[in-house]
């Protein structure tokens, strides 16, 4: 049984090795926590404007390195042995790269979306179920020393040169690395939009008494053909 | 493994030496690093009560959660030396001066060395290098950069001391500027602050439990200014000393907080900390206001430095006095 309402959530404990299997996302629910072991990739704007805009492929296939992509950059740094050492990790908002993820997806295999505060459920059922993919998002957000915990090692790094620390695609091994809470399940629902429903019950009452600004603003008006006072 | 040259900072100029009297530029330097390892490490006492308090209160089990994981967040940064988040944000400084103190070098040697330490902490903490080109995308990896840090001044009537302060805050989420009209009132006010919160606070994008620095007044810069440095710059707890304002404050945290959106925009009462309204004086038709939410990665240091050298470090900034904001001033 999927999750409808908000108060269903259970909280069940999961853990993960990653690259992950199909058959580990299917029956995760809507508020589920998430601890990731093996290796995942990072990968935002820079990642997908390289691969996807610009057709420039990865010194080796994403889909060789693992199907999980954290929508984040570390605080990284490169250590005395010609490595790098990475202290703290949160993600970055996913909600403004849904116009990359159907190729994303087609071109890596990528199961599984790790990012901050989702995107929503028309995004899940038509870019993310067709693939088989969900979404877990990180907790808080700034859970960074944390999630700093959970990663063991840097594998290896691709296009630090071309895109710089905070975008270059970090390959990275995980130890426990968690909680993420499942954000969409394998029907494509959205935890983020039960909670909202909930919050809405309040705004009436919020706002009462509190009228529109005698100066709009475009954005509350749509129609440019319209003035604003 | 590919390897990378961190740009020096290239602002030239050679300074004398400091003489007697002087605030030196080398303590400047190291004094400016430790407070960036503080600032990213260490959260201020006065927002982790906070989040403790509310954690005792909340009811909701996913704010709840959430609430115990960046109680526990905070004793890991601590422990193991880490920035406590991911995203260290954009590193500023709001430095002060009182009007008797004196700098080795000048200004220019206190902005190069201002420079320098938030280049080198970026390193050596490290902390994620955020600061690009907005339209190359260009990275210099250091945090340093065209118009980066920002770097804030005030001054005192008194003392031979300056004091450093430097703030690490996200830069996308929870912000906006409108304006706004005496005919809108106390409640055009309530509303922006409302229609914001409840923007940027669903799906906790805002990063809540926050502090939400209000500014009203001014014109457009010092409205976003004001705002700033309210949320950054005052402790949890702190009211403005016009008791209008003061009481303004409490009135918005409730109205915020009655919306009951918690950490994450789960429901929940845990999501505005604190409000802190500052105002300027502004144009006879005008109210414009302006809105930060600092996020529950509330990060500030300050140090006082004097000319004879001793440093004392405090988590609050003290940043608002009455020389500052002109009190009594006709």
């Amino acid at each position: 049984m999927s999750i409808t309402h908000i108060d269903q959530v259970e909280m069940n404990e999961v853990h993960l090795t990653c690259p992950v299997q199909a058959d580990d996302l299917k029956d995760l629910k809507l508020g589920d926590l998430v601890y990731l072991d093996g290796v995942i990739y990072t990968g935002r704007e820079g990642l997908y404007r390289r691969m996807l805009d610009e057709g420039v492929a990865p010194p080796v296939p994403l889909r060789e390195v693992s199907n999980v992509n954290f929508h984040c950059s570390p605080a990284a740094s490169p250590d005395e042995d010609g490595g790098f050492i990475v202290k703290a990790v949160t993600a970055t908002a996913s909600f403004r790269f849904g116009k990359w993820m159907k190729a994303f997806f087609e071109e890596t295999g990528c199961k599984l979306i790790i990012g901050k505060a989702g995107m929503n459920s028309k995004e899940y059922k038509e870019l993310f179920v067709p693939s088989g993919a969900i979404y877990l998002t990180t907790v808080g957000y700034g859970l960074g020393a944390t999630y700093g915990r959970g990663v063991t090692g840097v594998r290896d790094v691709f296009w630090l040169e071309e895109l710089g620390i905070a975008q270059a695609v970090w390959v990275l091994e995980l130890k426990n690395l968690g909680p993420f809470i499942v954000e969409s399940d394998a029907e494509g629902n959205s935890l983020f939009e039960l909670s909202n429903k909930k919050i809405n019950e309040n705004l009436e009452k919020a706002y009462e008494g509190l009228p529109q600004p005698v100066l709009r603003r475009y954005g509350e008006e749509l129609d440019r053909g319209e003035e604003l006072v | 493994m590919a390897s990378l040259s961190f740009l020096e900072d290239r602002q030239a100029g050679s300074f004398p030496p400091a003489a007697t009297g002087e605030v030196p530029g080398d303590l400047v330097l190291e004094v400016g690093k430790e407070l960036m390892s503080r600032a990213a490490i260490g959260i201020p006492p006065d927002f982790k009560a906070a989040v403790k308090d509310m954690a005792e209160e909340e009811k909701n089990p996913l704010s709840l959660f959430v609430l115990n994981q960046i109680a526990q967040n905070y004793e890991i940064a601590e422990e193991d030396g880490r920035p406590m988040c991911g995203d260290t944000g954009l590193p500023r400084w709001y430095v002060k001066m009182g009007n008797d103190c004196r700098l080795q070098g000048g200004f220019c040697l206190l902005e190069k060395n201002l420079r320098q330490a938030t280049a080198e902490a970026t390193r050596e903490i490290p902390l994620r290098p955020n600061r690009v080109h907005p339209i190359t995308r260009a990275d210099n990896n250091n945090n340093v950069g065209i118009h980066a840090p920002e770097i804030q001044y005030a001054f005192e009537p008194e003392g031979s001391w300056i004091e450093l302060t430097t703030v690490h805050k996200g830069g996308l989420f929870g912000t906006d500027y409108r304006m706004l009209f005496p005919a809108d009132g106390i409640p055009g006010i309530k509303r922006f602050f409302l229609d914001t919160w409840v923007e940027f606070g669903r799906r906790g994008m805002a990063c809540q439990p926050a502090v939400i620095g209000l500014g009203i007044g001014g014109c457009k810069d010092t409205t976003m200014r004001i705002a700033k440095e309210a949320a950054c710059l005052r402790a949890v707890g702190d009211r403005n000393p016009d008791p209008q304002l003061a009481e303004m404050e409490e009135e918005l945290k409730n109205l915020g907080n009655s919306v009951g959106m918690g950490p994450m925009g789960f429901a929940g009462g845990s999501g505005v900390v604190d409000v802190h309204v500052e105002v300027a004086h502004t144009h006879t038709g005008g109210m414009q206001v302006a809105m930060h939410c600092f996020c529950f990665a509330s990060r500030r240091a300050t140090a006082r430095i004097s000319t004879t050298g001793e440093v004392s470090f405090r988590s609050d900034p003290q940043w608002f006095t009455p020389y500052y904001r002109r009190e009594g001033i006709a």
